[in-house]
């Protein structure tokens, strides 16, 4: 009797952490194509075919870094000014039509709401072959708006979605004092509705962002022409090119995966709010 | 998310009808004049001035898409047609010719197999890691948020590092096979393994989806089932299949659903991967799309476009069966 219930109160001490070196176990297996990515980044172009491969850099070497400060910095701030564009976008967008659907009484609002729930559920191939043949007349293949446009199609529905869950929670009160002051719906919006929406403002734009800067499809079929390169088509054109430099391609990889790293770590409870939110992307 | 302020969480609990009756007024004297409540005219103005960029955006950049890509589909749109604006009227001719085709059953075959395979594996993964992190231990929330990782990275970034991980000559898996006297295998040149060399890469993107939603749905069940249950002498295995897999239904539903639509249209790992090879061998109908339009030297919009119908009627499809669930489920 005691020496089970001693055995039993030392197990629940025990217990969570032998939960918590499982726990590390399994993240570690998720996350070694990340590691991977590192430590090939980091590995000198001789050791790269050796075999077996080095399961790290012996020889830690920046070489690959040096080729994506050589080749990919104009890339780079490519992406950084689609991704800025398309939160910028994306806001003007979503903001105002949230408020509309959650507070005003906007008519048709459950038609708009199914719409947009489709609209998700579009592929990708579908919306660039529309918008390819559309952008071919307007003239905006290879332009930084087109990718802007075409990218904030992904991030508009969920930003809308998003924005109209959160203003219905907002108390009546506080819009109420600002009709009182004698604001106009406007102003209402500008000064006091957006303010108190700060973490769906924050949500929305990290994802907007994040999606742009990681687009493909979009990039690969609406910017082909080589004059404007996102970051994500510099990897791809370096795959096609030099396929022994795989510590300059992965090295590109690591770079382009700042951002996520970034939310990752800043701002990781607006990334899990984001998915839950209307189970979106 | 968090909620927004204490008071908001409150307010919720209070019924809708609330929100119209009218409030003590704070300020008397002022309420009447700024409340409205008469005017319903300007109200509907500025409803329709907020929404009316959305409106115009959808039409532009949805619609007008859309009806381009069925367009598209139905005219025989060679490139120089395509450029000069003359294609002829074939009505569903190209649409026949892409479903009796004799690519288009194995692109079939591909896509099921690579669609049902990754989201029965991530469901499967995300629930048991979901179950897993339930019970709170040390570092748990930490943990949690790094296996974001793989659905927050570029796909081309993931896509590249399982191609390099997959190489047959150079790759670590190879080496760790070897390692056990296995192998070497051609992951992705080889037509018997290219497609589950992307279903395995694209079941590891969607774990933590499925991970992140279960999880929240797990949230949602009350603990008292759970300790009622354990009172009448249930154990783990009997407390999973009798209140978990019950009460988490409705959010599977979603989940399987929404894992459904995502993996019908995926495109970038494969195409990055094997791009649709050796041969058709890794071919669905996205990439068979993707490629018909712009993979080749001598692009096909009409065909691609008639793929792209298939996929948006899929997509039609699940947005409506989406909908009947999520009315199913609001629904006591």
């Amino acid at each position: 009797m005691t020496r089970l219930s001693s055995r039993r109160r030392s197990g629940l001490r025990w217990r969570p952490w032998s939960k918590t070196a499982l726990g590390l176990v399994f993240t570690a297996a998720m996350l070694f194509p990340a590691y991977w990515m590192l430590n090939v980044s980091l590995t000198e172009t001789a050791d790269l075919r050796a075999s077996p491969p080095h399961w790290y850099p012996k020889e830690p070497t920046l070489d690959g870094y040096a080729a994506v400060l050589g080749d990919q910095l104009p890339n780079l701030a490519a992406s950084l000014l689609i991704g800025l564009g398309c939160v910028a976008l994306t806001l003007a967008v979503a903001a105002p039509a949230g408020y509309a659907l959650a507070r005003l009484r906007t008519p048709g609002a459950g038609v708009i709401g199914f719409l947009l729930l489709v609209a998700q559920m579009i592929p990708g191939v579908v919306m660039a072959m529309g918008l390819y043949a559309a952008y071919v007349r307007l003239g905006w293949l290879n332009t930084v708006w087109g990718l802007v446009v075409a990218d904030s199609t992904i991030a508009v529905p969920f930003g809308v979605m998003l924005f109209t869950a959160f203003m219905s929670t907002l108390p009546e009160e506080v819009l109420q004092a600002a009709k009182v002051d004698g604001a106009g719906v406007g102003r209402t919006f500008v000064s006091i509705v957006l303010p108190v929406s700060r973490n769906a403002v924050i949500t929305v734009s990290l994802f907007a962002f994040l999606w742009a800067w990681s687009d493909f499809i979009f990039a690969s079929t609406l910017a082909r022409n080589g004059d404007l390169v996102p970051i994500t088509l510099g990897i791809y054109d370096y795959i096609g090119n030099n396929t022994t430099q795989w510590n300059a391609i992965m090295a590109t990889a690591v770079v382009a995966s700042v951002p996520a790293g970034v939310l990752l770590v800043a701002a990781q409870r607006y990334v899990a709010g984001g998915v839950t939110a209307g189970a979106v992307k | 998310m968090a909620p927004p302020t204490q008071r908001s969480s409150e307010r919720r609990a209070e019924p809708a009808s609330s929100r119209s009756a009218p409030r003590p007024p704070s300020r008397p004297g002022r309420t009447r004049a700024g409340a409205g409540r008469g005017s319903p005219g300007p109200r509907r103005w500025a409803a329709a001035a907020f929404a009316a960029p959305l409106i115009v955006y959808l039409a532009a950049f949805y619609a007008y898409p859309l009806y381009r890509n069925i367009d598209l589909s139905l005219h025989d749109y060679t490139p120089r047609a395509f450029i000069q604006g003359d294609p002829e009227f074939v009505g569903t001719a190209i649409l026949r010719e892409v479903l009796t085709s004799d690519a288009f059953l194995p692109a079939v075959a591909n896509t099921a197999v690579f669609t049902l395979v990754s989201i029965a594996v991530q469901y499967g993964a995300g629930l048991a890691l979901a179950v897993f992190f339930r019970g709170s231990f040390p570092l748990s929330p930490v943990l949690r948020a790094l296996f974001l990782t793989p659905w927050l990275l570029p796909m081309i970034v993931s896509a590249s590092t399982w191609a390099w991980m997959l190489n047959s000559e150079n790759g670590i898996v190879n080496a760790v096979l070897g390692a056990f006297g296995l192998g070497p295998v051609d992951w992705l040149t080889s037509p018997g393994w290219a497609l589950v060399s992307v279903v395995v890469a694209n079941i590891w993107l969607g774990i933590p989806f499925n991970l992140v939603i279960l999880y929240s749905g797990l949230q949602n069940i009350p603990g008292e089932l759970y300790e009622a249950a354990q009172l009448d002498g249930a154990g783990p295995w009997q407390r999973f299949v009798h209140i978990t897999l019950p009460q988490l239904r409705p959010v599977s539903a979603v989940t399987l659903l929404l894992g459904l639509v995502y993996t019908l249209k995926v495109v970038d790992v494969i195409w990055i991967m094997t791009r649709g090879g050796p041969g058709d061998s890794s071919t669905t109908l996205a990439i068979w799309s993707y490629r018909a339009a712009f993979g080749t030297g001598r692009p096909d919009l009409s065909e691609a476009a008639a793929v792209g119908d298939l996929l948006i009627l899929m997509a039609l499809a699940a947005g409506l069966v989406y909908v009947y669930l999520r009315r199913r489920e609001a629904r006591p």
